[in-house]
């Protein structure tokens, strides 16, 4: 299953390092994050629900990126 | 932010004039520094309890504060040059985010095509509504000067439509009740009463703007190149200013027998750290690839990925699908020889006779006698598949087809010389004459082919289902270097192969279809073109690169833009690494101070920011 979600993030490497910290989170298939459109689109593995995976995301994402945002 | 950035500025100036000395200068200083620098310290503070250490904060933080601690430690109370440059760098930053920001916009306001609203109208009221919330067969209603939220069919009302937001061409189009309508044009003159058939998301304006927007998750090999250099990178850089703070001093003390001046190699070391962050290469490079997709959209060439744009940029070899591509797909009637009769009278028993079919050329033969035809006129219509049609025309046996129907009769008939369709009369088993049928080339198809050769393009491709002859006149007429005809579907992949295989690795192969029948040939190219493509959805599915009218001139435009991205990047990448790595080079030599640094990061990349926004204009290329 694949969603797309908005975020808020200040510069292109921070995008880049959350991108690598969503790709990590468990239950994450793929997650791309674009930042001239501010998205995040992720693709998750079966048998996983989406909020509780965004909110393992979100986490990892504050820990390499204190000022970024997911809006879940 | 802007209120501290001032604030700091006149309190350093200012401290600048008042002759204080000891803790109270030390003070005071300090205040202008918190104010401008505080959240900068939280960042960092954050960043090692998360164990993320080389970020930009961290580096600001450790320069600056190692910049005071100098001060202090050589007694020297200049401690302006730790708050100029928190101060540069806080300007920089609020710079930096205004230009991100506003390009962000610029870009997002080209691609404004996406409607707000939809008028549904129902039992006579209308009412303002979500385009998302109209079902298939809803009616809605389009005042002039509003966007077509949804595509669907016109039942009432004549306007003309501005297409331009669409496919780049400015001239209107009209609209008549019965048409076809695609979301995202704008009504110009009168009111439409449109039926849906199709929901919002999945009408033409929707895939359009997904398909956009999604285009820079496909990372192009530039792109991967910059986050593989920027892992790398980053540690290299925290290693070097290490080693520039350890090495030469242990060097003078041990080896040369100089004193250590520890201060003077730790704050190279520091401003070392500031000039390396890799900003600049991160946000320009996907930035330019935004810009230039976002620019092809607007002149109607979607680009469906970066990674594409890129293989465009260097496409060598493009092959072309002729009906359809380089030739309109309709037949025209070009010519009527050997006449027993009037021509027009020769062309009215042969659409009589065909008045039932609806096979191009039978279209192509009522639309040239031009006139309303009188079916009951035409009876005992019998249709030999593959050869003709034979028909009692006004008691008359009309016989019209191929040589093969003639022969089949036993009618002696006169061969054409002319390259098209022929098609053969026989009137009450008498040879009456024939008439030349062809594909006409687009007008704009020969200055297509020019301006691809001028756009570096080394071979054109014709591939083509028809005869040799008619292929021959038509890639002679248009400058095109190589044809293949009599081709079953089956075959253009092949040959697609065969030139893919002989071709060098390095230059790419792009194929131009209309999408309809060659999705496989598409899919094999190196780049799919799919042309014409409004409203089709198979064409947008198979093809790489969307043309959204079928103007083949559009081919060389996507071409020049995707060149042209691909110069901003690579100009980026040069100009980027190569200022950053002079920086570091005159820092480690001692030639350039904290100022520089500064420029090294923040000035760098507002310069790249503006370089890759160049990406968008792409009008007049």
């Amino acid at each position: 299953m694949k969603k797309t979600y908005k975020i808020d993030v200040d510069c292109a490497n921070c995008a880049n390092k959350m991108e690598t910290a969503a790709c990590k989170t468990p239950g994450v298939a793929a997650a791309t994050v674009n930042f001239m459109t501010l998205k995040m689109n992720v693709e998750f593995e079966d048998g996983h629900d989406p909020k509780s995976v965004m909110e393992q995301v979100r986490k990892n994402c504050k820990r390499v990126e204190d000022d970024c945002e997911i809006y879940i | 932010m802007l209120a501290r950035i001032i604030i700091a500025a006149v309190l350093l100036v200012a401290l600048g004039f008042i002759p204080i000395a000891g803790w109270l200068r030390f003070g005071l200083y300090m205040a202008a520094y918190f104010i401008i620098g505080y959240d900068i310290l939280i960042k960092a503070g954050k960043g090692i309890k998360n164990r993320q250490v080389f970020d930009e904060s961290f580096l600001m933080a450790i320069a600056t504060i190692g910049a005071i601690g100098l001060a202090i430690y050589e007694k020297s109370g200049d401690y302006t040059e730790a708050i100029a440059v928190m101060l540069f760098y806080q300007v920089g930053e609020w710079f930096q985010s205004y230009a991100v920001g506003k390009s962000r916009r610029n870009i997002s306001e080209l691609m404004d095509i996406r409607p707000d609203y939809a008028n549904l109208y129902k039992d006579g009221v209308i009412e303002r509504v979500d385009p998302d919330e109209v079902e298939i067969g809803s009616t809605i209603v389009v005042n002039p000067g509003e966007k077509v939220p949804i595509d669907g069919v016109i039942i009432e009302g004549n306007s003309s439509l501005n297409t331009s937001a669409l496919t780049g061409e400015s001239l209107p189009r009209d609209a008549k009740s019965g048409d076809e309508i695609i979301s995202g044009c704008i009504n110009m003159s009168g009111v439409l009463k449109i039926e849906t058939t199709r929901e919002f998301g999945e009408s033409t304006v929707s895939k359009i703007l997904d398909l956009v927007e999604n285009a820079s998750s496909r990372k192009s090999k530039s792109e991967n190149f910059i986050s593989k250099f920027a892992r790398i990178y980053t540690p290299a850089v925290c290693t070097g200013a290490v080693l520039l703070a350890v090495a030469p001093p242990l060097v003078r003390l041990f080896a040369m027998d100089l004193p250590a001046s520890w201060e003077t190699w730790v704050y190279r070391a520091l401003t070392f750290l500031v000039a390396s962050c890799p900003c600049a290469l991160v946000i320009s490079i996907p930035l330019s690839f935004f810009a230039g997709i976002g620019g092809a959209s607007k002149e109607g060439v979607l680009v469906k990925g970066s990674n594409y744009l890129e293989t465009l940029s260097k496409t060598k070899i493009v092959v072309f699908d002729k009906t359809g591509t380089l030739t309109q797909g309709v037949f025209e009637v070009s010519g009527i020889h050997h006449s027993k009769m009037e021509n027009e009278k020769l062309l009215e028993y042969a659409a009589l006779a065909e008045s039932a079919s609806s096979h191009p050329i039978s279209r192509s033969l009522q639309r040239a006698y031009g006139k309303e035809l009188d079916q009951s006129r035409a009876e005992n219509i019998q249709e030999i598949s593959g050869n003709g049609v034979m028909a009692t025309v006004d008691g008359l046996r009309i016989a019209v087809g191929n040589d093969k129907l003639m022969e089949h009769l036993g009618i002696e008939y006169i061969p054409c010389r002319s390259v098209g369709t022929i098609i053969h009369i026989a009137i009450d088993g008498k040879y009456a004459g024939h008439i030349v049928i062809s594909d006409v080339v687009k007008p704009q198809s020969k200055g297509a082919i020019e301006s691809l050769k001028s756009a570096g393009i080394q071979k054109t491709v014709m591939l083509t289902g028809d005869t040799a002859s008619v292929a021959e006149r038509v890639a002679g007429e248009l400058g095109i270097d190589q044809v293949y005809s009599q081709l079953l579907p089956g075959d253009k992949v092949e040959k697609v192969e065969e030139l893919i295989k002989s071709k060098p690795e390095k230059s790419k192969l792009a194929f131009v279809g209309d999408g309809i029948n060659d999705a496989p040939v598409l899919s094999r190219a190196d780049i799919g073109i799919a042309m014409g493509a409004m409203g089709s959805d198979a064409a947008i599915e198979a093809a790489d690169v969307v043309l959204m009218d079928d103007n083949p001139m559009k081919i060389s435009k996507a071409i020049k833009i995707s060149k042209k991205c691909l110069g901003i990047v690579y100009q980026n990448i040069v100009f980027a690494i190569g200022i950053k790595l002079l920086c570091l080079l005159l820092v480690a030599m001692g030639l350039a101070g904290m100022w520089l640094a500064i420029f090294a990061d923040v000035g760098v990349m507002i310069i790249a920011v503006l370089n890759a926004i160049r990406a968008l204009f792409v009008r007049k290329i």
